[in-house]
């Protein structure tokens, strides 16, 4: 059993509760279990690309120290979770162009 | 020093011994970025943007291109195509397109000191004479400059791509690239109860770290493909990292060696140079050194945002907290990225806050993009918060002290964007300035002439663990050499060189560092973050640990003996069975060769976080000269919580260092910004950093509150120091003048104002 | 002939001493003695910090006085005795003042240092007995980012005593 903190954008769509208790030993287990409540949440939180971890503009925390095993991260009995925006000062992970991505912007203009 | 625990014994951790890179830099004999001297090098030079926002129409560098002694030019079009993506540097996460176009300009230019071209050439004012010969039309746009600006509907949009993240949704076509929120509790409801409620707001200035060694880069571009790199910078392996994102390059093609480096707090991390001296490299066949001038420097590299900050806080009739708001909105320059998390974890720790919302704003504006300055985002927020519980403890009558006491965070304190305080030094700071000859002196009395008031202010930054590693070899005399991959920016090759010591039970002087490139040293992440002492440090320690183990199996060979018979005591490697056997280090380095060949260990580490952080109070005299505004320092002293002092000199040289800083940025520095967006004091004359007659001695108590998650109890320290002085000389400000400023600086011309407000009234 | 612009500027040649030696050079007449020393000497101890006299990094002593090198023209040192970073050490040791400036950590990342200490021997060797503000007062035109003073002008007054 482990307390999770959500991230703020999830905790106003799903009504304002700032945490909930799931199942999970590591940290890929406890975001599974989120998902069976939240369908979706796993898709917000994993990259595919990324696949063993978070995205990037997220910091999983457990117990006050940043998981460093990404997805494989033991979570213990009575531990608290929290999904905090990244130390970094919020650049965004996708910054997509309107008409797709850059290059394909500076192809046009040759 | 107050220790609350018993010390553990040490050697040579707490000592004071020279730091091994002294002799050099006291002779002049260090390199720096611009002291990099190569076989054919040439000279690199960089046209910059005259404005602040707009479209490069056309860019002609033929006739530079042809100019005698002129190697190569470059322009936009010279850069590799780069998608969108994350870059993660460790300590941030930016985003390589943006990167890309933030080094060398596209179509648009976007602040003014953009990079448009560069060329490489015989000599330095060869290249600053081509530079001349290129050709550029500009379409000007209208600059976006203020916040009020960039996030008023239908605002010029300075990124048309750029979507915003708004607590989760997507917006199109803003400025306003990310709005984080952090909530708890139920502040709105716990202000209604409150006995009283202070709300203010306050402009914070944009301010830059000020190191006094401009950024320098040279880069040499092989026929193989092989790219080599000399910087100075804070983290040679983001470097290559970036380097090889924007050039489309392997990463084991690029070798990054740091020179020394001279100055950084957090403005040498981002890349600047080098990807332009290795394409110019490429171009030319040669190594190019580039070099920014102050002026760039100043324009166009990363100073801390400034922004705007709203705080509101409720107490009830004892004094204690019942919420706490804040809305932070930082300027992040033209890219994403202002540092408004950290602030956010920042603004409120020093308190228990037990109803809380934080709402942070990423704005991005026509001037260069921020980077990380010392507890990035902190000290601006924290002038804010601290100033305001100085002048709520004026309205309720309160002592600030007694208040910082009472509403103290502490372990199992949960932090306001929601993580929970382990053993942390909090209090034992306040009490330590509490119980200072500083605090319990009385402060002269006023005259007309000179008002003097005193404050205080707390402060905190957490820091981080991260990645690091440390190579260490015994050499047969009993010496050892050390490499780490972190740049040295305040002495941290010593700090890790004793905590390496004291495990193998060495003098200091025979550990011999070096920092090494990002070919000769294993993965480490950046100098920054209050991690290096800390978390290269615990590497330093595993390595040396791993260094006995293998010499006790050595010894234990020797000895004919089990390897369980031998143990390491006070440097000396002893038989449990045989008494009178025993090896100095030396005797048993000395052996080595034939008990199986050298001994060398690299420890790694990914160390998962700060333990805690560290927390600071300063204690500020200022004298004010009511006809001039000019402010003194009569008295400062600094307490910040070390967990372990390594090097007692080089911790209260962190805490000196970042006050002035602080004091700096509280009294006199801002960007002077013309509406087209130039800065207008973009000189050492006109930013006006400290120097040796505006401060007095700066006095420090070391506090020591043990952090659980270092072998010796070592935090990282190097930042918090900038975080509580602004908002500890506005509070003597207000105490001496009577009247309460809500901006930085605080300089003469606003504190005549106020001053004059007072008098009259209006 | 092509030339780049720097090749068509006659050059000037200038004799002076320096660090004891005598040392000749040639020098375009637009160029700072910051940037011969560095360039054209090889002597890199002499820092660049802001090129217009504001920082003090670039300090060097002209016949006992202290100089900004950035804002004096190599031409300018005919016929000076000039002394750089590089020649405040005696033979084999340490200044007084390098060696108080190590012993109290009077350095954190250390390329102010060079020029610190070219000023503070300049005032030592005029006031020997400089005190806290005279030396305060002497060295506000050298700007340090990272030690906030206190420990440099510590070093100064030890290496003050020393030397009585």
């Amino acid at each position: 059993m482990a307390i999770v903190f959500l991230p703020m954008p999830i905790r106003r769509r799903i009504g304002g509760e700032p945490s909930l208790v799931v199942e999970g030993a590591t940290l890929r287990q406890i975001i599974n279990s989120l998902e069976e409540l939240i369908p979706g949440i796993r898709e917000e939180l994993i990259d595919p690309e990324l696949d063993d971890r978070v995205i990037r503009s997220i910091s999983a925390i457990i117990d006050g120290e940043a998981a460093d095993m990404g997805l494989r991260t033991t979570v213990g009995e009575n531990s608290e979770v929290h999904f905090i925006p990244a130390i970094a000062g919020g650049a965004p992970l996708r910054v997509a162009s309107e008409g797709g991505d850059r290059s394909q912007n500076r192809n046009e203009e040759r | 020093m107050t220790t609350t625990e018993k010390p553990q014994e040490f050697k040579v951790v707490g000592t004071r011994p020279i730091r091994h890179d002294g002799i050099d830099k006291v002779l002049g004999r260090a390199i720096y970025g611009s002291d990099v001297r190569l076989a054919g090098m040439i000279y690199g030079a960089v046209l910059r943007s005259p404005y602040a926002h707009a479209k490069i129409t056309k860019i002609d560098t033929s006739k530079a291109e042809a100019m005698p002694g002129v190697f190569a030019v470059m322009s936009g079009k010279d850069m590799p195509l780069v998608a969108s993506g994350a870059l993660d540097l460790g300590e941030t996460v930016d985003d390589t397109a943006f990167t890309s176009d933030r080094v060398m300009a596209h179509d648009k230019v976007v602040f003014k000191g953009h990079p448009v071209a560069a060329v490489a050439a015989i000599d330095q004012n060869t290249g600053l004479e081509a530079l001349k010969l290129i050709e550029v039309e500009y379409e000007v746009l209208k600059p976006v400059i203020s916040l009020e600006d960039a996030m008023a509907p239908g605002a010029v949009v300075i990124h048309e791509g750029l979507i915003g993240d708004d607590l989760g949704e997507k917006v199109k076509n803003t400025n306003v690239a990310v709005h984080n929120r952090s909530e708890f509790g139920d502040p709105d409801a716990a202000f209604a109860k409150s006995a009283t409620v202070l709300e203010r707001t306050f402009i914070i200035s944009r301010a830059h770290q000020g190191y006094i060694e401009p950024h320098a880069s040279t880069a040499f571009w092989a026929p193989d493909g092989k790219i080599t790199v000399w910087t100075t910078t804070q983290a040679p392996f983001g470097v290559r990292k970036t380097i090889s994102a924007l050039l489309n390059q392997p990463l084991s093609d690029i070798k990054v060696i740091p020179t020394e480096i001279g100055g950084g707090f957090g403005g040498k991390i981002p890349v600047y140079l080098e990807p332009l001296a290795a394409v110019l490299s490429k171009k030319a066949g040669r190594p190019v050194k580039i070099t920014m001038d102050r002026r760039a420097v100043f324009e166009a590299s990363g100073p801390g945002p400034g922004g705007t900050i709203k705080v509101k806080m409720g107490v009830d009739h004892k004094g204690k907290i019942t919420a706490a708001t804040a809305d932070i909105r930082y300027g992040a320059g033209a890219y994403p990225g202002a540092s408004i998390n950290p602030a956010t974890a920042g603004i409120f720790a020093c308190y228990e806050v037990p109803n809380v919302r934080i709402d942070s704003y990423d704005v991005v504006i026509n001037m260069s993009k921020t980077a990380a300055y010392r507890a990035p985002g902190t000290p601006q927020a924290t002038f804010a918060s601290e100033t305001l519980v100085g002048e709520l403890c004026e309205i309720i009558g309160m002592s600030p002290m007694d208040f910082h006491l009472l509403n103290v965070s502490r372990e199992g304190t949960r932090r306001p964007d929601g993580p929970v305080f382990p053993r942390i030094g909090n209090e034992a700071c306040l009490e330590a300035i509490q119980g200072s000859e500083h605090f319990k002196s009385a402060l002269e009395p006023s005259t007309e002439r000179k008002l003097r008031g005193r404050g205080m202010a707390s402060g905190y930054w957490n820091g981080i663990g991260n990645k690091s590693s440390v190579t260490i070899n015994v050499h047969e005399d009993g010496l050892v050499s050390l490499i780490e991959g972190n740049p040295d920016i305040g002495g941290t090759r010593t700090t890790i060189a004793m905590q390496a010591a004291e495990i193998l039970g060495l003098p200091a002087e025979d550990v011999h560092p070096a920092v090494g490139d990002t070919d000769s040293i294993g993965y480490s992440d950046l100098t920054a973050g209050s991690r290096t002492t800390y978390a290269t440090g615990t590497a330093a320690i595993e390595a040396a640990n791993m260094v006995i183990d293998e010499m006790k199996k050595r010894v234990a060979m020797i000895w004919e003996t089990e390897y369980e018979n031998i143990e390491h005591v006070d440097g000396l490697f002893v038989s449990n069975v045989a008494p009178d056997h025993k090896f100095t280090f030396k005797e048993a380095a000395g052996k080595l060769g034939q008990t199986g060949g050298p001994v060398a260990m690299t420890g790694t580490v990914n160390v998962r976080g700060s333990g805690g952080g560290s927390f600071g109070t300063h204690l500020v005299d200022v004298e004010v000269d009511p006809d001039t505004g000019k402010v003194e320092i009569l008295r400062y002293t600094a307490a910040q919580d070390a967990g372990k002092a390594v090097h007692p000199s080089y911790v209260e040289g962190q805490f000196q260092g970042g006050a002035v800083q602080g004091i700096g940025w509280a009294l006199n520095e801002e960007y002077y910004t013309s509406d087209d967006g130039a800065m207008i004091n973009a000189t050492f004359l006109d930013y006006r950093m400290p120097t040796s007659l505006d401060v007095p001695m700066i006095e420090t108590i070391i506090v020591e509150v043990a952090n659980t998650n270092h072998p010796f109890g070592v935090r990282g320290i190097g930042e918090t120091s900038i975080v509580p002085p602004a908002p500890a000389v506005a509070n003597a400000l207000a105490d001496a003048i009577g009247v309460r400023l809500y901006q930085t600086p605080m300089n003469p011309g606003r504190i005549l104002e106020a001053l004059a407000t007072k008098k009259t009234g209006k | 002939m092509t030339q780049t612009p720097e090749q068509s500027v006659r050059k000037v040649s200038v004799q002076c001493t320096l660090n004891g030696q005598p040392t000749e050079f040639l020098a375009a007449p637009y160029v700072s003695l910051l940037e011969t020393l560095r360039e054209t000497l090889g002597l890199t101890g002499t820092k660049e910090g802001c090129n217009d006299g504001n920082c003090g990094a670039c300090t060097v002593n002209v016949d006992g006085r202290i100089v900004d090198s950035c804002l004096m023209l190599a031409a300018e040192a005919e016929g000076k005795t000039i002394e750089t970073i590089e020649g405040v050490a005696p033979a084999g040791g340490l200044h007084p003042l390098q060696q108080a400036f190590l012993e109290e950590a009077a350095l954190q990342c250390g390329i102010c240092t060079p020029g610190f200490l070219v000023s503070a021997k300049a005032l030592l060797e005029r006031e020997p007995g400089a005190d806290e503000q005279r030396i305060r007062l002497w060295l506000a035109g050298n700007l340090c980012r990272c030690t906030g003073y206190d420990k440099i002008i510590r070093a100064v007054e030890k290496a003050r005593d020393q030397m009585k």
